[in-house]
């Protein structure tokens, strides 16, 4: 295992100080032999951990592999990821959720925390073997159908009850299927004028009132995917204040982008949930900045360029995420004063280790040497071309975003490095 | 104009030089026997028609052979399309074969915007999905202007499925351009979240539109809504939005009916209102679209590109 | 830099020598139309008529022949505005035609205006009378009448001033600056 001494770094901006980091452990003591990292001006983060990641594998290899999508993720500072469970087959047994596992282990980037599906199939009728996929190598504890939410309210709280057995969590894409059939865009003006069928926002928030109504009555931790509506900061403010075990994520993209974006037709800004208003964009600031939303979460949702380059209407949901989402963070809400850089951390990596039940992450002696280094000062402008991951469907390309990752560690190794991947 | 993509990118002098340009096109060909212009002789019009629609195409298939273009007409069903082949493999096609101008229509909204990506000629949208039909809206007006001598300051009444009509969305567009006061009228259901931000007013009350209507526009109301729970039955659907001859009675003395077509006769619309010598003009709807679009044609592809 | 060709004394005199001119080659204007070209072709037809209407007391029919739809020359500009074709009194059937431009140049408006013509009916003949010719012609066609013959080089522009359109009547010689440097 290799020594590092990162020298002059500022642990979450603050002052400046010579970070030890040896046997995988930030350490104390003597820096001999150790390999200087020359870190002035740069900010230290723990890794970054991401609750919601599609990697594609299996099915989907032409868009994601979890050796790229690790990738990717790595040089976005992050050193978990938990992986999405729609895949082709569906993450719902021991043996999909393993493959999954192993491959993360393999390309050895970040921890690759498979997700399980909820019902067979993502189809919503009868419940995964949720302990099985728990007890598995992998060791499920966050359980979603992702894309689809648990429709059935029956099925919903036998899911949230029998998780409770292994400290599991459910969590649910919000959106109740029937308001939505067809649904391209945020319904509102934008989609009036454009033609495009609607995505109401009760339709999410419907979703979640029901659910934090469920978690309570049987007294079990719910969280709630990719929040991306005024109205449900509310419904979630309202059942935290009740003491309802809830939790929530929203996306880098529903703190910046807008509906407005789909007037180009162009669907690298068609995504599920769609991109709301900016009321909804100031609302989910206020609610993270205030905690009622706990996590940054990316939805990293790789796509073809075959199911981008089509039609509004014919085109797969969902945008890249994983290399920008610090740098969208930075831009959303701490350029913006909502957040400062112990508070980012704080959304973006041990609320989200705790709420997929990792160890606590730190960058105090004795603590995993996982963490990220940030130059604050850069800008940047995302390339598709150059992006890590094997699609191209960025909706920041052109886009100036303050911040940039310039070296990762996992675990004492380091992933990334002068902004580059290491592997 | 590169582009007519939508009835909302033409500003009011653009608006005018179509209705204008349409003027002299008929004027052009009015009472000759041999109804062709030279004007587009060598240009290259493809019609790509991903969605049945044989009016709009023959209509403008009709005006690009009037200027003497060379016309190509894609229909999906039994072309590439129809196999598979993607929006954007082909537009490259029509790239590759040099198509000056590319008539588009497609089931989903914005196909056009994405065409005129991809290809250098330009793109016309012939009705995209929910979302416009731009030369319909055109060809609207110029019958208005026709009948009833001006656009400017009169009162339209728009009737029917507002939210599934790219034809009241391109004439609400044109019309407030042009300078008329739209009104929409339809059941709640048929209005999109939203359309309170459009430059129209909304009732849902016909019979208390009509008499303060210098034009009613009735749009087709497709059965198939009704399945949806937009209204609870035709019946229901014809009493309270279709008109009829009492209806019709309710307007003022010199008030137009029109209709985009293709009508449900005896759902959105009597049958001898629509055939009403006086008031009905949808049959000169039809011959004006192909003066409208021959204007369009021209202004599109008539100069330097 | 502009230099004046004609001025509106000269541009009188010379619309005067064409209208007898035409009332000589025409037999005194008997069975004779004008149709003026647009822009500045219209108003000089009117003119023309009038003129001729003073001196012999004819009237000669004016009529408006827009040529644009039958240009060949569509794609080197930009889109040209549509103007109305108005038929003169009376039609063109079996009339001797006058067709009235401002200058004639490669004389692809007149080749696309004896198309437009074949439109409107079948003349017994045409006439081509212009205030200005610049010389330059692509196409076999020379005019009947001409107002002034103008050597010219390509760099330069011939420009036309009706008061009807432009307020004075003038012809001036136009260098294009921006060739030109």
């Amino acid at each position: 295992m290799s020594t590092w001494l990162i020298k002059g770094v500022a642990p979450y901006g603050g002052d400046p100080v010579d970070l030890l980091v040896a046997d995988g452990v930030i350490a104390e003591g003597s820096a001999a032999g150790a390999q200087v990292l020359d870190a002035a001006g740069l900010v230290a983060l723990p890794g970054l951990v991401d609750l919601h990641t599609h990697l594609r594998e299996p099915g989907r290899e032409d868009a994601e592999t979890v050796q790229t999508g690790s990738r990717a993720a790595a040089l976005g500072g992050y050193t978990a990821v938990h992986a999405m469970a729609n895949t082709d087959p569906v993450a719902d047994t021991a043996g999909v959720v393993e493959q999954v596992w192993r491959l993360g282990r393999e390309a050895g980037l970040v921890d690759v925390r498979p997700v399980g599906a909820v019902t067979v199939g993502l189809r919503g009728e009868r419940l995964a073997e949720l302990g099985a996929m728990a007890d598995s190598a992998a060791r499920v504890r966050v359980f979603s159908d992702d894309g689809m939410a648990v429709h059935d309210p029956q099925l919903m709280r036998r899911a949230l009850e029998y998780v409770k057995a292994f400290g599991g969590v459910v969590a649910q894409h919000a959106e109740e299927p029937r308001l939505t059939e067809g649904a391209q865009m945020n319904e509102g003006v934008v989609a009036a004028r454009l033609g495009l069928t609607g995505w109401p926002a009760a339709a999410e928030e419907a979703m979640i009132a029901r659910d934090v109504l469920l978690a309570a009555h049987v007294g079990s931790r719910l969280h709630v995917c990719h929040v991306s509506t005024a109205g449900s900061v509310d419904i979630l403010r309202w059942a935290k204040a009740k003491g309802t075990r809830v939790t929530a994520e929203v996306t880098p993209h529903h703190l910046l982008l807008t509906d407005d974006l789909a007037a180009t037709y162009d669907p690298v800004y068609k995504v599920n949930p769609p991109l709301r208003t900016a009321q909804d964009v100031a609302a989910l600031r206020a609610g993270l900045a205030d905690g009622t939303i706990d996590a940054i979460a990316t939805d990293h949702a790789p796509h073809a360029l075959e199911d981008k380059e089509t039609e509004w209407g014919a085109a797969r949901p969902g945008m890249l995420g994983l290399e920008t989402a610090l740098s969208v963070a930075v831009l959303a809400m701490r350029e913006t004063g909502l957040l400062d850089w112990r508070g980012l951390a704080e959304r973006m990596s041990a609320a989200p280790a705790r709420i997929g039940g990792l160890p606590a992450p730190g960058l105090v002696v004795g603590a995993p040497a996982s963490l990220t280094l940030v130059d604050p000062a850069a800008r940047w402008t995302p390339d598709p071309a150059a992006s890590a991951s094997r699609s191209r469907n960025t909706p920041y390309a052109g886009r100036e975003l303050p911040a940039r990752v310039v070296a990762t560690f996992l675990r004492g190794e380091p992933t990334v490095l002068d902004g580059k991947a290491t592997r | 104009m590169k582009h007519l993509l939508s009835a909302g990118d033409l500003s009011r002098d653009e608006a005018l030089t179509v209705l204008d340009t349409a003027v002299r096109m008929d004027e052009a060909l009015a009472g000759r026997e041999v109804k062709k212009l030279p004007t587009l002789r060598g240009r290259t019009v493809v019609n790509l028609f991903f969605e049945d629609s044989t009016r709009t195409r023959i209509s403008f298939e009709l005006a690009a052979k009037r200027l003497s273009a060379d016309v190509v007409t894609f229909s999906a069903k039994g072309s590439s399309v129809s196999k598979g082949e993607s929006l954007k493999d082909t537009a490259l096609t029509l790239e590759a074969m040099g198509a000056d101008a590319v008539v588009c229509r497609h089931a989903m909204s914005g196909a056009p915007h994405r065409l005129a990506g991809w290809v250098r000629g330009s793109v016309l949208n012939a009705g995209d999905g929910t979302h416009e039909h731009p030369t319909q809206a055109l060809l609207d007006a110029y019958t208005m202007r026709r009948r009833l001598g001006r656009v400017d300051g009169l009162r339209v009444a728009i009737v029917g499925d507002v939210l599934h009509s790219r034809v009241a969305r391109s004439n609400v567009l044109l019309l407030h351009t042009l300078g008329a006061e739209v009104t929409l009228v339809a059941p709640p259901t048929l209005l999109p979240v939203g359309v309170a931000e459009w430059p129209a007013a909304v009732s849902y009350d016909l019979d208390a539109t009509l008499p303060k209507a210098d034009v009613v526009m009735m749009l087709r109301v497709q059965r198939e809504r009704m399945g949806q729970a937009y209204f609870p039955s035709e019946r229901e659907y014809s009493r309270r939005y279709g008109l009829d001859r009492h209806r019709m009675g309710l307007l003022p003395d010199d008030a137009i009916v029109m209709h985009p077509g293709p009508m449900n006769r005896g759902m959105e619309i009597a049958a001898e209102v629509a055939d009403d010598p006086r008031r009905s003009t949808i049959v000169e709807q039809v011959s004006n679209g192909v003066s409208v679009r021959m204007a369009v044609l021209y202004l599109l592809l008539g100069g330097a590109q | 830099m502009s230099r004046a060709l004609l001025d509106a004394p000269d541009v009188a005199r010379v619309v005067d020598r064409i209208a007898h001119q035409i009332l000589e080659k025409t037999d005194g204007a008997t069975d004779t139309v004008v149709l003026g070209i647009p822009t500045r072709g219209v108003p000089l037809a009117r003119r023309l008529a009038a003129r001729v209407h003073a001196f012999e007391g004819v009237e000669v029919p004016v009529g408006v022949l827009d040529v644009t739809l039958h240009r060949d020359d569509l794609r080197l500009r930009g889109v040209r505005a549509l103007e109305s074709t108005v038929e003169p009194p009376g039609g063109v059937e079996g009339k001797l035609v006058v067709l009235v431009d401002d200058v004639l140049y490669s004389g692809r408006t007149v080749r696309a205006a004896l198309d437009a013509l074949r439109d409107l009916g079948r003349p017994r003949a045409v006439q081509l009378a212009v205030l200005v010719d610049r010389g330059h012609r692509e196409l076999p066609i020379r005019a009947d009448y001409v107002g002034k013959n103008v050597p010219t080089s390509q760099a330069e522009n011939v420009r036309v001033l009706l008061a009807e359109t432009d307020g004075r009547d003038a012809v001036l010689l136009e260098r294009q600056e921006v060739a030109a440097r």
